[in-house]
């Protein structure tokens, strides 16, 4: 059976020509980059390569790229920097809809006696920027706020959000994991003093993320060891990783356009096909400014877990942010941040296409999934009483 | 995703019995959107109280629609009293079990099936008993004390696992823990009380004469009781077992064991000279 992946904010193949570039590293060239011998320095040279490719594709300088091994230890070690060099400071601004790796930790602190602020959003996904503008106050040490959602695919005014900070003498963090590679980013003019990304989410390999740290701003390292990455975090090098991610961000530079034309008009051709097909289904942030790749559609009276292994049967990979999904029993908080109804939130199919996805495949979807809902509405004891309220126009 | 035993993933994919009974006499409504999990069953039980058809509807998860399906074929064919006896382990059962996050799916099918004989009785649906714990999923102390009974809940884990009490804001964590402690003390076993001495005293007597005596009395010998200090069993030896050169292990490997069972488990016996 072909697998048709429509899962890309969740994970992405690994592009055939980052597979080429990190192979080497994962066989003959397996020196470590610390190494004092030629062996290792070859690899060193590489690492500072990859670098340089990052910081092309943020638009920053290669000294201020840390490498480390994932997006949520990116953003862990923002923060918890933040705090750490912030003085007294004893307050975070964040969002509603942040992700786990933000909002677990944002809890964690609030135990230690931090304060925290979660700005909300209105029923597209948007961020209120008043209540934001108020939440910043003297005692206020970071924000730290996602670029993109991840579910939705909502685009947050970072930039701008990141001027107010500066402002106020804030530190600014954003997480923009699901932004990179499908919307422009250039941190030259931007008030962004650090920004997460994750290898695994651009098509290069899981393992690998990256933290811009602003020059000049106060730092103090989250994984303390070697004098790895100029002592700001130890650890070894993934070196076949790093190298990876390199080529990735250059790949997806070139890929941006497409990202914005092709991709978008399959995401476009999806969403209507399924609109036009399913009755009582919306797409949830869809007034939003939207990256080009995500659409988070809600199918009423049918649970989201039960779409996604009837659409598993043909091969079709999407997410959910159902409860039952996941190990809570609470829906996305995501989609309650926005005000969707429980009749919406529990039956969401998130569907995030990548340059690899194509037409073909999109028609394929739209030719299956209707049939899944309308299964499942034929014993929803919801959807009959619906139906005939709608039918009698009551 | 979740590893659901084949049993379930077919019923899931074929489930059996979707839809709703005609002229059903029983009918069961439990869950609501907000939880995430719903379940109607109708049932049509003929004159002779046999479930002659089942059916269901559902809104829920794979494991929810599984064990509405499963449940459904359990019933048909069966008389109300065998189905009043199916519990919601017994539909987990039938299924090859589920993932322990999920075995509130099958608490909601044993509660569709007390709506539905409730219904079939004649009585006007139940008032929700108790008061609301989990004011997330609307859940009361009656329905968390039912389960952790029913399944020997011993955490607040397993409560949310089968009640989903506790699996929103988390702040009911603390009552559910309080009402796990109270129905583990009422489900306690009772301990022995500690007998008195005199109580002692009378019963060694009584193990004496009705378990130990008749048996060395067979081999000719015989037993007396010289006295009783705290848990030791002063004895002396008469007869054949006075001079038998294993009546040391008599005394431990039998006496004393005879009465460990029927007395007291810390007693011990010592031989002393008459």
């Amino acid at each position: 059976m072909k697998i048709i992946y429509m899962d890309n904010n969740a994970t992405t193949r690994v592009a055939p020509e980052v597979l080429e570039t990190m192979l080497p590293f994962l066989t003959d060239l397996y020196g470590n980059p610390s190494s004092a011998y030629s062996f290792g320095g070859q690899v060193a040279r590489d690492i500072r390569k990859a670098r340089e490719q990052v910081a092309a594709f943020l638009g920053a300088s290669p000294e201020e790229i840390i490498f480390t091994s994932c997006g949520s230890e990116s953003d862990n070690t923002a923060i918890m920097s933040a705090l750490n060099t912030g003085k007294d400071r004893m307050h975070v601004v964040t969002t509603r809809v942040e992700h786990p790796a933000i909002k677990v930790l944002c809890n964690e602190l609030i135990k230690r006696g931090y304060r925290v602020t979660e700005v909300p959003v209105d029923r597209e996904g948007r961020l209120d920027m008043d209540r934001y503008k108020k939440s910043l106050t003297p005692d206020t040490a970071i924000v730290s706020m996602m670029w993109a959602n991840n579910e939705t695919g909502a685009i947050f005014p970072v930039e701008e959000a990141a001027r107010l900070a500066k402002d106020r003498g804030i530190l600014f963090h954003t997480d923009a994991v699901q932004a990179a590679g499908k919307i422009p980013i250039d941190l030259r003019q931007s008030a962004v003093d650090m920004l997460s990304i994750s290898g695994h989410k651009l098509h290069a390999a899981k393992g690998v993320g990256v933290l811009y740290v602003r020059k000049g701003t106060k730092f103090s390292p989250f994984l303390i060891g070697g004098h790895q990455e100029r002592g700001r975090r130890g650890g070894t090098e993934n070196t076949a990783g790093i190298i990876g991610l390199g080529r990735a961000c250059e790949l997806a530079a070139q890929r941006l356009e497409e990202e914005n034309t092709r991709v978008r008009k399959l995401r476009d051709r999806l969403e209507k096909g399924l609109l036009d097909r399913v009755p009582n289904s919306r797409v949830n942030g869809g007034g939003a400014e939207r990256l080009p790749n995500t659409t988070n559609i809600s199918f009423e009276f049918v649970e989201g877990e039960a779409i996604l292994l009837l659409m598993d049967e043909f091969g079709i990979c999407a997410s959910s942010g159902s409860a039952c999904t996941s190990g809570s029993l609470q829906p996305s908080h995501v989609l309650r941040a926005m005000g969707v109804p429980f009749t919406m939130a529990h039956g969401s199919v998130r569907l995030s296409l990548s340059v690899y996805n194509t037409e073909e495949e999109v028609d394929i979807v739209i030719d299956r999934l209707p049939p899944i809902i309308e299964k499942l509405r034929g014993f929803s004891p919801f959807w009959k009483p619906q139906a005939q309220a709608c039918a009698s126009g009551t | 995703m979740w590893e659901y035993t084949d049993k379930v993933k077919e019923h899931f994919l074929n489930p059996r019995n979707a839809g709703e009974v005609e002229e059903a006499n029983a009918v069961g409504e439990v869950g609501s959107m907000a939880c995430g999990d719903a379940l109607k069953l109708t049932l049509k039980v003929d004159d002779d109280g046999k479930i002659e058809d089942a059916k269901f509807q559902t809104f829920g998860c794979a494991s929810a629609i599984a064990s509405a399906s499963a449940l459904t074929e359990m019933l048909k064919g069966k008389s109300v009293q065998e189905a009043e006896k199916i519990t919601n382990q017994d539909i987990a059962d039938f299924l090859g079990g589920l993932p322990k996050e999920k075995m509130h799916c099958s608490v909601l099918g044993r509660q569709a099936l007390e709506s539905a004989l409730s219904n079939y009785r004649g009585e006007a649906p139940k008032e929700q008993e108790g008061e609301v714990v989990c004011e997330c999923f609307g859940v009361t102390d009656k329905e968390i004390e039912k389960a952790i009974r029913e399944n020997n809940l011993t955490s607040v884990e397993e409560v949310t696992n089968y009640t989903k009490a506790g699996g929103g804001c988390e702040s009911c964590h603390d009552a559910i823990r309080e009402l796990i402690a109270r129905v583990r003390e009422e489900e306690a076993p009772i301990k022995k009380p500690k007998l008195s001495n005199i109580q002692k005293i009378k019963m060694i007597e009584e193990t004496l004469e009705r378990e130990i005596r008749p048996s060395l009395q067979q081999d000719g010998g015989d037993i007396e009781l010289v006295d009783v200090i705290g848990n030791r069993v002063l004895v002396s030896s008469l007869g054949a077992c006075a001079v038998c050169k294993a009546s040391e292990l008599t005394l431990t490997h039998f006496v004393e064991a005879k009465l460990r069972e029927h007395v007291w488990p810390e007693l011990t016996v010592e031989e002393v000279p008459k």
